[in-house]
């Protein structure tokens, strides 16, 4: 993983904002460069990894970055307002300038799961991570198998990324289904529940990985449906949140037992997960 | 390279040297004031308390209560007004310290601290900085107070991990002993007699005062324990129940490093600054969602213990997180001991092995 660690760990680079795409009524999706060109140029992040994001006079949070490293423009982020530094990120124009202290933490197994076949269940902001990944797979789509899709939300205007629905829902080879909690005039795709929608679309586990994120209530439930369907825990991936502040495991809150979310994760098998005591 | 010989300085020519010394460089060391021993600048007027363990750790040299990180500026771009321009600059710190009196347990503290602010390739700047610019000279105990168990915890009452120079108290002063390779090179340049005869002396007292601890069972070894009472909910609403999650202990402790980061603004400046926490708070682990990971205060003792006693000396070779001071036992206003927690910890694993078996 990246141990590329900057000479002062807290300094952020500074940032400006090129484009605000307003995703549903609480997320936000902004589009940042690299001030510095060099550093730009030169950054390097794998699938999975996540940035801190710097308001500064307000604070800072972690975010994945959800653009994949295959598509180097701008650095994406995907944020859904819940709390003081989101609201203020929320304000924010193109032009503004920010802070990113990225990349932190390690990233999805994504050369382990070359070859197989990959089911993606994203729940609501859950999807930001999986982005990353399912785009990262997509220009490089020769390397893995089928991709199976399952996104789901609160309702269909909760959606993140609709521009992009159809293309994912179009696309020849991979296979897309939406689901939401309730439906509205015009949803013409699943209504129900994340892990209930996954039971009946029934994906083979047979030479598969899934990876998983949203809500812990719906990985909770989710993980169940997959061991149902015989996915076995190491083939289960999901990746974690916790609030941080250093991003690079030295203040001391983000730990599950010996864990480190934000240097050890967030990106964790199931397996692993597993080992680790049950404090989620 | 080869270590000065020990030197001695008599008590009356202490306060002298350690003036002098205060001239190039800040001297930190344990002043009488307030009604507490405290580590603090000398000055010739202070009243320095060599009696036993200071009031406070002296963890404060290496990572400051509050400092600043970095500074911050927004202005207004000339010609555009609706833009602003934001500057950014990091506020290192860069002051020689001689830190003078630590007890072997709070210089014991510093390699709990070095061994996650100075990891390879993640060094922390801020403290690593101080660190190389801090000399720490301990002194071996003499009297152990009855809250002291660094015996327990692995560590040694005349003992100098984590210190460059060891003070030992013997009659009519101190013998000084270079511990480390900067430690050698201070000592060779200040003007100290030779202690000859007195490092003798010297080596008695730490053997004297390694037999004068109190006894009780090593604290070692609980990783195990610690996690195998994970789920058992029963047994840390017990042991937290009349805590008050102050924080007191946190504080005070020479190995607590948990820190919390904030932005202080005035209007358009501002600092990023960093403070000690204390995970004793329920806002400690509170996410923007409102979801709390460790929502009760037996959930973030278990989490506490757990850190010290399990997961810390998991991922460092067996080194426990606490260094057995007393500071946490002699200042708890409701009367929590540490040692009896993790005593109590390993005694209901025994007694839950023993119940299966029957």
């Amino acid at each position: 993983m990246s141990d590329s660690y900057r000479s002062n760990l807290y300094l952020p680079d500074m940032a400006t904002i090129q484009e605000v795409i307003e995703e549903t009524q609480n997320i936000k999706t902004f589009r940042v460069t690299l001030n510095n060109p060099d550093a730009m140029r030169s950054f390097r992040f794998e699938p999975g990894q996540v940035g801190q994001l710097s308001v500064f006079g307000v604070g800072e949070s972690t975010f994945v970055i959800n653009s994949p490293p295959s598509r180097m423009d701008y650095l994406q982020f995907s944020v859904m307002r819940v709390g003081e530094l989101t609201e203020r990120l929320h304000k924010l124009r193109p032009g503004d300038q920010i802070g990113v202290r990225a990349p932190l933490g390690n990233c999805f197994p994504y050369k382990a799961m070359k070859g197989k076949d990959i089911v993606f269940v994203g729940g609501g902001i859950g999807m930001a991570p999986l982005r990353t990944l399912l785009l990262y797979m997509l220009d490089n789509r020769e390397d893995y198998g089928k991709i199976t899709l399952l996104y789901g939300a609160r309702s269909p205007s909760d959606m993140a990324f609709s521009y992009e629905l159809p293309d994912w829902l179009g696309r020849p080879d991979m296979t897309t289904e939406l689901t939401v909690d309730n439906g509205a005039p015009g949803w013409e795709r699943h209504i129900g529940l994340i892990p209930n929608v996954l039971k009946e679309m029934a994906p083979s586990s047979k030479d598969a990985f899934a990876v998983t994120c949203g809500p812990p209530i719906m990985i909770r439930f989710t993980i169940e449906a997959l061991h149902s369907l015989g996915f076995e825990d190491d083939r289960i991936i999901t990746t974690l949140e916790k609030r941080m502040k250093c991003g690079v495991g030295i203040c001391g809150r983000c730990n599950i037992g010996t864990k480190y979310v934000c240097k050890d994760g967030p990106v964790f098998t199931n397996a692993q997960l597993r080992r680790q005591p049950n404090e989620m | 390279m080869v270590m000065p010989t020990a030197r001695y300085i008599a008590h009356d020519k202490l306060m002298p040297w350690l003036l002098g010394l205060a001239e190039g460089r800040r001297v930190l060391a344990p002043v009488r004031e307030g009604g507490k021993t405290l580590f603090l600048p000398l000055r010739e007027d202070s009243r320095l308390d060599l009696r036993g363990l200071a009031d406070d750790s002296a963890k404060a040299a290496l990572l400051p209560r509050c400092e600043p990180l970095l500074e911050f500026h927004y202005a207004k771009t000339a010609g555009v007004p609706s833009r602003t321009t934001l500057e950014v600059r990091e506020i290192l710190p860069g002051q020689e310290t001689f830190l003078f009196g630590v007890r072997p347990c709070d210089a014991r503290g510093f390699t709990v601290f070095d061994r996650v602010y100075d990891a390879g390739t993640r060094r922390d700047i801020y403290y690593c900085s101080r660190r190389d610019k801090t000399l720490v000279a301990a002194i071996a105990c003499a009297d152990p107070a009855e809250t002291c168990f660094c015996n327990r915890v692995g560590g040694d009452p005349g003992g100098s991990d984590g210190a460059d120079l060891l003070f030992t108290p013997v009659e009519g002063g101190f013998t000084v002993e270079a511990v480390t390779e900067r430690g050698g090179a201070f000592l060779r340049e200040q003007a100290l007699e030779e202690a000859d005869g007195k490092a003798e002396e010297a080596r008695e007292v730490r053997e004297a005062v390694r037999r004068a601890m109190p006894e009780g069972p090593s604290l070692d070894g609980a990783p195990d324990e610690v996690l195998r009472l994970f789920d058992d909910g029963a047994f840390w609403e017990s042991v937290a129940a009349k805590c008050l999650s102050c924080g007191v202990c946190s504080y005070l402790c020479p190995t607590c490093y948990c820190f919390n980061m904030t932005d202080e603004s005035n209007g358009n400046d501002g600092v990023r600054v960093r403070t000690w926490d204390n995970c004793m708070s329920f806002q400690f682990t509170l996410e923007g969602s409102g979801h709390n990971p460790r929502n009760g205060k037996a959930q973030r003792m278990r989490n506490r213990i757990g850190h010290k006693f399990s997961y810390y000396p998991k991922l460092h070779d067996g080194n426990l997180a606490c260094v057995g001071c007393g500071r946490c036992i002699a200042n708890c206003p409701a009367s929590m001991d540490v040692r009896a927690i993790v005593i109590q910890a390993r005694s209901r694993v025994l007694d839950k092995e023993e119940y299966a078996n029957e």
